[in-house]
C-alpha cells in the first residue's frame, strides 16, 4: 500500500512524497507554514515555504531566513506532490495547505475561523478527502456572536470610559487579534495608542499593504494625560503590569474566545471579557469540515477527543493526532 | 428579571468593592420592592428550593440545542457550571418578555405542582423569551446554587447605603429564620419587630489567621486572652421563650441534629445566647473530628451513635444575656458571666466553658501552641479581653494562631484539567509516596500553587502524558511537592491505607530530586503519632 499523503510524527505534520513538513515543532530541511504564530512558525527550519501575505510577519519573527513565498491559489509541485496555500481566515496571510498525491487530496488547515473579519483573507472551504482540523473551540457551548456585535460592545465601553475620565485598556494578542479589533472598533472615538509589541506587527502589517487606523506607540517619554480617552492596545501579559498602571484609573478589557466561558473571565481578572475569537466556533468548525467534503478528519489541537467522538457520531472516519500546537492560549502568551 | 440581570453582570464585570457596593446600593434603591427582598434572600443564601431535578434540566436543554445528551456531558465540566452550559448551548431565543425576577421566582415556585410535561413545556419556554445573561441567571434560579460573588458584609453595606440603617442594625436583622415568601421588605429591614423570630442568632464574630504570630500584635501579651482552638463545629446556642436553637455559622439550624442539648433549657435561664464549639465528647475531652463528622451529615440521630459520639457545646463567648444584647460589654465581662452561667449548670450537663488558659509571656503560649494536636486543637484563639463581640470577620480583637500543618514530600503521578475558573489549566493532581520501589498514590490536591506555577505544570503536563484514562493523564514521576495537611487518619478506602484533611500544595520543591520523596512508612509513622 502506498504512504499516506500526510503522516504525523514527532516533528510535524510529514508529506512523504514531497519530503516537506507542515508547521514542524523540530527543525527540519524543508517546512510548509500556515501561518506566522509561534506555535505554528517555529525557528530553526533550513527552509520555508509561506504565502507572501504571512512572510514579512515569520522575518520579523525569526529573523533572517530563507523564506520562499507563495500566492494564495497557486499551485507548485514538490517531489510527486502538488502543493498549494489557500485563505484560512484566521490571520492576515494564514493558510490552508493542499496536498495531493496520486488524486488524493488532504488538507492540513492550521488555524481557521469561518467569519470574515474583514482584514484576513477570508477562509475559503477546499474540497478534500482527508482534512486536518483544529478544534480548540470544538465544543457546542462555544457560540460566537457576530464581529460588528462585538466591535460594538467594545466601542460602547470605551465611549463610557471616556466620558468618565477612564483609560480604556484591552488586550489582545499581538499578530491578528489586535490589528482586528483595529479595524473593527470605531476608531472615531479617541486615540490609539499601542503596546510596542502590538506597533511593531502593526508596522509589518501596514509595510504590506494592509489599512489600519493611526496608532501611537507607547515609550517611555509618553504622557498618558497627552491622550485623554484613548483605547490602548496592549498585550495580554502587559495587563496589570506598571506598563498599564501608568495610565492611571482604566478599565481593563480582554478579547478571546476564552471570555465566552464565565470562569475563565473572572480567573482573567479583567473589567470586561469581550468574546472575540481567531478560531472557528463550534458551528464554524461543523460547516468548514461539511463543505470540504472530506470523509477522514484529524484533530489537532483543543477538545479533540470530544470533538472527535462528535465527528464520529456525524458518520465521519476522524482520529485524534497529538501535536504541539496551542490554538488560542488563554493564558499570556504573547506572539512577538 | 432585565434590572436583576443588569445588576448580576455588572457584580460579575467588577473585582473592585466599590463598584460592587454602587451597583448593589443603586439596585436596593430603584428595583421593585419584592424584587429586592427576593436578592436579599438570595445573596445570603435563601434560595427558592430546587424544583426540578438536573437530570431533566440535561435532557431538555440538549434536546432544544439538537446535540446528543453525551457531548452536553462532556461539555458541562469544561464550563464548570450547569446553569451556564444550558444558557451557553440553547438557541437564541424567538421571543422578548421583561417580567420581573420576583415572576420568574413565583414561576420556578409552582414547578413542583406540575406534571412532568407542563413542567418541560413552562421551562422550554423560559428558555425561548429570556436573552442569553437572564437565560443563566434563570437557570440559576432552577438548580437551586445561586453565588454573584458578593458576600453578606458587602451586601449589607449596600442595603445601608440605600437605607441609611446601621450596618450592624442591619447584620442583625438579617440573620435567622426568615424566609422571602413570608416577610416583606418592610418587616424584614424597614421595621422589624424583635418578639417574630425568637430563634434569631446574632452574627458569628470571625477571627483572621494570624501569620506573624503573636509578637506581631504590638500589644503586652497581658491585654489578651487565650483559649485553645477547637477543632469542632462552632455554634451559637440561642434560649427564648422556653425553647432552643443552635445556628451553625453558615446561619443553618442545626437543633435537630443535636437532640442532647435540648437539655440545657432546664438550666439556662430564657434570653440566654451562648456562642461556642460543638464537640464530641468523652469523659474529660473533645474527641476527634472524625467521630463529630459521623454525626454532621445527619438531620437525625439514631440512638447508637447519640452514645458513640455525644457532644457539648464548648462555650466561650455569652451575647445575650438576661434578655440583653451583651456584645458591646468587654470579653472579660461576658467571660466573667459566662463562667457564672456554667457554674449553675450540672456537671453531666452537655455545656462547658472552653478553659482560658494561662500564660506570662508569649513565648510560654508558643509552648502551650505546641501541644495543641495532643487535645485536638487545630492552636491557639487570641481575644482581646477589652473587646466587644463584633459581627463578621473583622480584624483586630480576636485573632486564631493554627498550629503549623503536617508536611510530606511527594511525587505527582497523575493530572487532570480543572473547570470553571481553570478550565484548560492543570489544576487536580494525584501524589504518591514510596514504597520500596513503587510509588504508591495517597492524596489529591487542588491548591497551593500560584497562578503561574499552574501555567507552568500545565505546560508540562502536555510534554510529559505517559498514558491517559479519560480526562485523567498519568505523567512522568518527575516532580516532587511540599503537601500540607491537617490532619491524617487511617482509611480502608485507600490503596495507602490513610487519608488527609485539607490537603494541598504548600510548595513545588524544585531543589528536591525524586529519590527524595517521602515512604509509605513516613506517611504510617505520622498516622501512628497523629490519627
Amino acid at each position: 500500500m502506498a504512504d499516506p499523503v500526510l503522516t504525523f510524527t514527532d516533528r510535524g505534520i510529514y508529506c512523504p512524497a514531497a519530503d516537506v513538513f507542515i508547521d514542524p515543532w523540530r527543525p527540519v530541511d524543508r517546512a510548509l507554514i500556515t501561518h506566522g504564530h509561534a506555535d505554528h512558525a517555529r525557528p530553526g527550519m533550513a527552509r520555508y515555504l509561506a504565502t507572501d501575505a504571512a512572510a514579512p510577519v515569520m522575518r520579523h519573527r525569526l529573523g533572517d531566513v530563507a523564506i520562499e513565498t507563495t500566492r494564495y491559489g497557486e499551485q507548485r509541485r514538490i517531489g510527486d506532490a502538488l502543493i498549494s496555500f489557500h485563505p484560512a481566515g484566521h490571520v492576515p496571510g494564514s493558510a490552508q495547505i493542499r496536498v495531493e498525491v496520486g488524486g488524493e487530496v488532504w488538507v492540513a488547515s492550521g488555524d481557521y475561523k469561518v467569519e470574515d473579519d474583514g482584514l484576513s483573507e477570508p477562509f475559503e472551504p477546499v474540497r478534500c478527502h482527508a482534512f486536518i482540523t483544529e478544534c480548540t473551540f470544538g465544543l457546542p457551548v462555544f457560540r460566537w456572536d457576530s464581529q460588528p456585535t462585538v466591535a460594538g460592545q467594545i466601542d460602547d465601553w470605551w465611549r463610557r470610559n471616556a466620558a468618565d475620565g477612564r483609560a480604556t485598556i484591552l488586550g489582545a494578542y499581538a499578530l491578528g487579534k489586535a490589528q482586528r479589533l483595529l479595524s473593527a472598533i470605531d476608531a472615531s472615538i479617541g486615540p490609539i495608542l499601542t503596546h510596542g509589541a502590538v506597533e511593531n506587527t502593526n508596522e509589518v502589517l501596514r509595510a504590506q499593504g494592509i489599512a489600519l487606523p493611526d496608532t501611537i506607540r507607547v515609550t517611555p517619554d509618553l504622557d498618558p494625560k497627552d491622550h485623554p480617552g484613548a483605547l490602548i492596545l496592549a498585550t495580554p501579559s502587559a495587563l496589570g503590569t506598571p506598563w498599564a498602571r501608568r495610565f492611571g484609573p482604566a478599565s481593563t478589557g480582554f478579547a478571546s474566545g476564552w471570555m465566552a466561558l464565565r470562569g475563565v473571565r473572572r480567573r482573567r481578572a479583567a473589567d470586561r471579557g469581550f468574546v472575540l475569537s481567531d478560531h472557528a466556533d463550534w458551528e464554524g468548525l461543523n460547516t468548514a469540515i461539511r463543505e470540504t467534503g472530506a470523509t477522514r478528519i484529524f484533530a489537532t489541537h483543543g477538545y479533540t477527543s470530544i470533538f472527535r467522538r462528535w465527528l464520529d457520531s456525524q458518520g465521519y472516519d476522524a482520529a485524534v493526532v497529538e501535536t504541539e500546537y496551542e490554538g488560542e492560549s488563554v493564558e499570556t502568551q504573547d506572539e512577538a | 428579571m432585565k434590572r436583576f440581570t443588569d445588576l448580576f453582570t455588572r457584580l460579575d464585570q467588577t473585582t473592585k468593592t466599590n463598584a460592587k457596593v454602587d451597583a448593589l446600593a443603586a439596585y436596593f434603591q430603584d428595583a421593585p420592592e419584592t424584587d429586592r427582598l427576593w436578592t436579599i434572600a438570595l445573596l445570603s443564601g435563601r434560595r427558592p428550593k430546587r424544583a426540578i431535578t438536573t437530570t431533566y434540566l440535561r435532557e431538555w436543554a440538549a434536546e432544544r440545542a439538537s446535540i446528543p445528551l453525551w457531548l452536553f456531558e462532556e461539555s458541562y465540566p469544561i464550563v464548570g457550571d450547569l446553569a451556564e452550559t444550558i444558557a451557553l448551548i440553547l438557541p437564541d431565543a424567538t421571543r422578548e418578555s421583561d417580567n420581573t425576577l420576583t415572576h420568574w421566582i413565583d414561576m420556578v415556585r409552582t414547578l413542583p405542582t406540575l406534571d412532568e410535561a407542563q413542567r418541560k413545556a413552562a421551562i422550554l419556554s423560559a428558555w425561548d423569551q429570556l436573552r442569553a445573561k437572564e437565560r443563566f441567571v434563570f437557570n440559576k434560579l432552577l438548580t437551586g446554587g445561586f453565588r454573584m460573588g458578593v458576600s453578606q458584609k458587602l451586601m449589607t453595606r449596600a442595603l445601608s447605603r440605600a437605607t441609611h440603617i446601621p450596618e450592624p442594625d442591619l447584620a442583625h436583622r438579617l440573620m435567622g429564620d426568615w424566609r422571602p415568601e413570608t416577610t416583606s421588605f418592610d418587616a424584614l429591614i424597614r421595621a422589624p419587630d424583635p418578639e417574630t423570630d425568637l430563634s434569631k442568632p446574632y452574627p458569628f464574630y470571625l477571627a483572621y489567621q494570624l501569620d506573624g504570630g503573636p509578637s506581631s500584635l504590638d500589644t503586652s501579651s497581658n491585654d489578651w486572652a487565650a483559649e485553645r482552638k477547637w477543632d469542632g463545629i462552632r455554634g451559637q446556642l440561642v434560649l427564648r421563650g422556653g425553647q432552643h436553637f443552635l445556628w451553625s455559622r453558615g446561619e443553618e439550624l442545626m437543633t435537630d441534629r443535636f437532640p442532647e442539648l435540648a437539655r440545657l433549657i432546664d438550666y439556662l435561664p430564657p434570653g440566654t445566647v451562648l456562642d461556642g464549639e460543638v464537640l464530641a465528647w468523652a469523659e474529660d475531652s473533645p474527641m476527634s473530628f472524625n467521630l463529630l463528622q459521623k454525626r454532621i451529615g445527619r438531620k437525625t440521630v439514631p440512638k447508637k451513635l447519640l452514645t458513640e459520639a455525644p457532644v457539648i457545646l464548648y462555650a466561650y463567648d455569652l451575647l445575650e444575656w438576661q434578655g440583653e444584647d451583651i456584645r458591646p460589654h468587654p470579653f472579660r465581662d461576658r467571660r466573667a458571666r459566662l463562667d457564672d452561667l456554667v457554674a449553675q449548670v450540672p456537671s453531666d450537663a452537655p455545656l462547658r466553658a472552653s478553659p482560658l488558659l494561662t500564660f506570662d509571656s508569649w513565648d510560654e503560649l508558643a509552648a502551650i501552641r505546641e501541644k495543641s494536636r495532643k487535645y485536638n486543637a487545630e492552636g491557639i484563639m487570641l481575644k482581646r479581653w477589652d473587646a466587644p463581640y463584633r459581627d463578621g470577620r473583622k480584624k483586630g480583637d480576636w485573632w486564631k494562631w493554627k498550629v503549623d500543618p503536617l508536611t510530606i514530600d511527594a511525587v505527582m503521578i497523575y493530572a487532570q484539567q480543572g473547570h470553571g475558573r481553570r478550565a484548560n489549566l492543570f489544576t487536580d493532581f494525584t501524589f504518591a509516596v514510596w514504597d520500596d520501589d513503587n510509588l504508591v498514590p495517597f492524596t489529591k490536591a487542588y491548591s497551593g500553587l500560584t497562578d503561574a506555577e499552574f501555567r507552568k505544570i500545565t505546560a508540562w503536563v502536555r510534554k510529559n502524558t505517559l498514558e491517559r484514562y479519560g480526562p485523567v493523564r498519568q505523567v512522568k514521576p518527575e516532580h516532587v511537592f511540599e503537601i500540607a495537611f491537617e490532619g491524617i487518619q487511617e482509611s480502608p478506602r485507600h490503596k495507602s491505607g490513610v487519608a488527609l484533611r485539607f490537603p494541598r500544595m504548600a510548595r513545588w520543591r524544585h531543589d528536591k530530586p525524586l529519590a527524595e520523596a517521602n515512604t509509605l512508612n513516613d506517611l504510617k509513622e505520622m498516622l501512628a503519632a497523629y490519627g
